[in-house]
């Protein structure tokens, strides 16, 4: 009997955002109807911090609605929260707030609510859902507000409709083939490798990324940060792939996942737009995610897990920073110095910290997570996993070559004031809070993380999938045993 | 409340002192409060003193009570067990003849340079920015110096190498300190990965991050390593290369004259006195590796060796006088790692104590240079000899100027083997994914980014710092 939550915190976080996108359309002053999304974004993000703390309290692996309206209607449960998506629905709803919370009263204009709202409501359905078919058609619908924005503003869609297309194409035929398969007891092996193509398109997986820089370049800051930053492809990975793939299969995807980290460490290097620069650099950063999740040992999957949430937080700081420097300046080059420290210092500092923790610096939150990774890695490829090292050094030269550029150099001479505005100033306030508060005190948030892992592959083990006995077995053998084995002689044995 | 407790009192409070200053200076920062000068260097100077002071009582319980080795245990910051998993992040703090000469001198030689700086940044825009990197770098000094384990080690090291390289930055108005920031760091970044790298390492070798448990019982320099085998020369190996990384030794030395573009006192206390030693006090932490490895040892002295030939022939030609301190500084820290090398772990301790403190003083002397030679011709009423700066045969002491010169040609090979066919590979796939997305997209092609041989140095960090 699954677990029920005391309210319907679910269906409230995504109704919240759903009406508010309906009723934003009617309001007609850009000010106002800044202010209502801000509001809307708000309440979402309560209701997101209630289905978190409710959940904690229930102290269980997964847990429904109360009230639940579709088990009335339909009998049976879509949303469910469970330790994976429990922290990413306040994740997602945080970073719909902080892009409203710091959108300028001047790009208000040019700026949907309605669309943003909209894909708010779709995101959070998209995270609170665990059936296949769902989340497929959550992704595909999540795919048209960007893909109208990018027709609004005259530019080219056919990067992204191309992309995006191929990606929903292979979810739905996998999931078709997996679905027939899963009935008969050969193995999904075609179905699996659909599905995993299409949801690692949808992550940016080289040499399938092209989308995301063409997104950034074609749309607005914001909404290519909206659609890009929750890591839905990811979470594809771990709703539809995660459970069917045998071990083997998966850690033979994170070496694909561990050549985007490299490649996308040294294309953000190199770059010289800052929007194309960030897109790599995030690339880079989704990757080693991908990596950790597709380790598929606890140590492994537990870093994962940990730089999902470290670097969701880290780099929506750091695209917020770019993107309200963007809307002072214009877009920016990297290879000339803009001097911009003088006048605003504050997201001069919010710019090097979040990065910093997104590469994993001591006493932020990226710190124990990327250990955790990289001991992963290496344990499981003890030679190419030091490319997850090589990621990391080249992400953080990436970072600081940014930093120099944008807000160093030269004196940069405004006639205008470019200091923070006060709502600017309490998104870098809350982000600072969380890298630093996760950065100090990184126990809580890695022992449920820890905790998440270890559930994950035990239901891993224990769904009924089309995995034969032998690849169960040999799955087990890949992800428990030997992983306990090989930390207990850490532990005990001093000498080797 | 026995001996014990005051130990693990005093301990914390050495660490604990310059935690609160940098949690003050940069709440302070991050909430736009504003400090009067006086308030910040009141503050700065506390912190110096308390942890001093508190460092100096943990010397003379240490020497009343003849305890040689002094853990301050914190527990465990991040721990993981479960079914036999066992993840954790140990804090541990320890006392012994290494860690407490080398804290007494990070404080000593930081209060020195606190006061200094706190005259000699007067009014200047940066002086909150300057106090504030040099809480980060004290904190670090004294958590690297003090770590019990290596993961401790780690995070203090790299409080070191962030504050080092912003501090280089300080003047950000100019492109150049900017440029030579971000060498450093890039350079420390990679050094860094060699010690995440050997941390890792020595984790799976003894089960364990703490130096106990690595070097053996004894007390340092006695301990005996408990790890054995070949892997412990590649650990060795990855710690050298850290070490060389933080102390400029070759093939890192290109970032010493470039560090000395941040102001005089960071440069003093810094690159010339403290994180100059940091490598060599890694060395010395972990000697009882090089115990078990005959071929480490020979890597140690051949590193210090190489380091302190280059260093004496290249600080010969600077013609700047922090230029000169820095190879000088090189030189001995080269000499230094040979001492390690050599086994002579007591003389290496007070060589680099001593050398530390020689060069803070001639760094902070080193604006007042020209002013000390115009007092001394006043005093003697005419000239002084100026040197020799003829260049006469034979041809290999031309040959060996230019080489002093070039400074070894490390940057330049640097540049030329390393980071420019990296940028042309990477800028070659930038050029084809421009063209990729433009020719699906219908778009004329993109003309692809000059290559860097015909980009403006601007275009290209790590090129243009050459």
């Amino acid at each position: 009997m699954m677990s029920e939550l005391h309210l319907p915190w679910l269906e409230l976080s995504v109704l919240i955002p759903l009406v508010g996108a309906i009723a934003v359309i009617f309001i007609r002053d850009a000010d106002r109807a800044r202010r209502f999304t801000i509001a809307v974004s708000t309440l979402a993000l309560l209701g997101t911090l209630g289905e978190w703390f409710d959940f904690a309290t229930l102290k269980t692996f997964e847990a429904h609605d109360h009230w639940d309206i579709f088990r009335l209607l339909f009998h049976r449960d879509v949303f469910i929260v469970d330790e994976l998506s429990a922290p990413l629905l306040p994740l997602g709803a945080l970073l719909y707030l902080a892009v409203v919370l710091t959108t300028l009263r001047t790009k208000a204009s040019r700026f949907s609510f309605s669309g943003t709202l909209f894909s708010e409501a779709i995101l959070l359905a998209t995270l609170a859902c665990r059936s296949p078919w769902s989340i497929i058609l959550l992704l595909t619908v999540s795919i048209i507000p960007p893909w109208l924005e990018l027709r609004r503003r005259n530019a080219c869609p056919r990067v992204f409709v191309f992309h995006m297309g191929l990606s929903t194409a292979l979810l739905v035929l996998g999931q078709l083939l997996t679905g027939n398969l899963e009935a008969s007891n050969s193995p999904p092996l075609i179905g699996g490798c659909l599905l995993t193509a299409g949801a690692l398109i949808r992550c940016g997986v080289f040499p399938l990324h092209c989308w995301i820089t063409d997104l950034f370049e074609k749309a607005t800051f914001g909404t290519a940060l909206l659609f890009i930053t929750p890591m839905t492809g990811a979470y594809a990975v771990m709703r539809l792939v995660f459970p069917i793939a045998p071990a083997w299969a998966l850690q033979s995807i994170a070496l694909v996942s561990l050549l985007t980290a490299l490649y996308s460490a040294g294309m953000a290097l190199v770059q010289k737009d800052t929007r194309r620069f960030f897109c790599y650099l995030f690339l880079s950063h989704s990757s080693l995610v991908l990596v950790g999740l597709e380790l598929v040992t606890p140590v492994g999957l537990t870093g994962g897990l940990c730089v999902w949430l470290s670097v969701g937080i880290s780099l929506l700081g750091f695209g917020i920073a770019l993107r309200s420097v963007e809307a002072r300046q214009g877009r920016l080059e990297l290879d000339t110095f803009h001097g911009l420290f003088t006048h605003t210092p504050f997201l001069a500092g919010m710019f090097l910290i979040t990065g910093l923790s997104s590469i994993g610096f001591p006493g932020t939150v990226g710190f124990i997570g990327t250990e955790l990774l990289v001991e992963g890695a290496i344990e499981v490829y003890p030679i190419v996993g030091l490319a997850v090292v090589a990621a990391a050094a080249l992400n953080s030269v990436a970072v600081v070559r940014a930093y120099f550029h944008v807000f160093n150099g030269t004196e940069h001479r405004a006639s205008v004031s470019l200091r923070c505005r006060p709502s600017e100033r309490i998104t870098i306030l809350i982000l600072t809070a969380l890298i630093f508060g996760g950065g100090l005190i990184p126990q809580p948030g890695v022992a449920s993380r820890h905790h998440a892992a270890e559930e994950l592959l035990r239901h891993r083990l224990t769904t009924p999938t089309a995995l034969t006995p032998e690849q169960r077995a040999a799955d087990s053998h890949l992800t428990l045993t030997p992983t306990n084995e090989r930390h207990n002689s850490r532990k005990d044995s001093p000498v080797e | 409340m026995g001996v014990p407790f005051w130990f693990h009192f005093l301990g914390l409070v050495v660490v604990a002192s310059p935690a609160m200053l940098v949690a003050l200076l940069g709440l302070k920062t991050l909430l736009g409060l504003r400090f009067f000068e006086s308030t910040q260097a009141a503050l700065t100077r506390s912190a110096v003193v308390i942890g001093l002071l508190a460092s100096l009582a943990v010397l003379a319980m240490m020497l009343i009570f003849g305890t040689r080795h002094v853990p301050v245990e914190v527990g465990n910051w991040v721990l993981i067990e479960e079914t036999g998993l066992h993840f954790f992040f140990h804090l541990k703090f320890v006392f012994d003849r290494l860690s407490v000469p080398f804290t007494i001198l990070s404080f000593v030689l930081c209060g020195v340079v606190g006061a200094f700086a706190s005259s000699y940044l007067h009014r200047d825009d940066g002086y909150s920015r300057f106090f504030l990197l040099y809480a980060v770098f004290l904190l670090g000094m004294v958590v690297s110096s003090l770590a019990g384990t290596i993961e401790t080690l780690f995070f203090g090291w790299e409080l070191v190498g962030l504050s080092s390289a912003l501090l280089v930055a300080y003047f950000h108005t100019r492109p150049g300190p900017v440029r030579n920031g971000l060498r450093i760091w890039t350079i420390y970044r990679f050094s860094d990965a060699a010690f995440l790298l050997a941390a890792l390492m020595l984790h799976h070798l003894a089960g364990a991050g703490e130096f106990d448990r690595l070097m053996g019982s004894g007390a340092w320099p006695e301990g005996t390593a408990t790890v054995a085998g070949s892997s412990v020369f590649w650990v060795g190996l990855l710690l050298l290369i850290a070490a060389a990384g933080k102390s400029g030794m070759v093939p890192f030395s290109g970032w010493l004259p470039r560090a000395m573009e941040g102001p005089t006192p960071s440069s003093a206390v810094f690159y010339g006195a403290l994180s100059i030693h940091l490598g060599t006090y890694l060395l010395l932490r972990v000697s009882p590796l090089l115990d078990v490895s005959p071929t480490l040892r020979i890597c140690v002295l051949a590193m210090g060796f190489i380091s302190a030939v280059y260093g004496a022939i290249v600080s010969r030609v600077q013609t700047d006088v922090k230029n000169a301190l820095a190879f000088a500084s090189l030189t001995q820290v080269g000499i230094i790692t040979m001492e390690i090398g050599a086994g002579l772990y007591y003389i290496a301790l007070i060589h680099m104590i001593g050398h530390a403190t020689l060069r803070t003083l001639q760094l902070l002397r080193a604006p007042s240079v020209l002013k000390d030679r115009q007092m001394l011709e006043n005093a003697i009423g005419g000239r002084l000899p100026a040197p020799d700066s003829e260049i006469t045969e034979p041809r290999w002491r031309r040959s060996l100027y230019r080489f002093a010169h070039e400074r070894g040609f490390l940057d330049a090979m640097l540049d030329e083997y390393i980071v420019r066919p990296f940028v042309q590979i990477f800028r070659f796939f930038d050029s084809c994914e421009r063209r990729w997305t433009s020719w699906l997209s219908g778009a004329p092609v993109e003309q692809p980014d000059p290559s860097p041989a015909e980009t403006p140095a601007p275009c290209n960090d790590i090129q243009e710092v050459t």
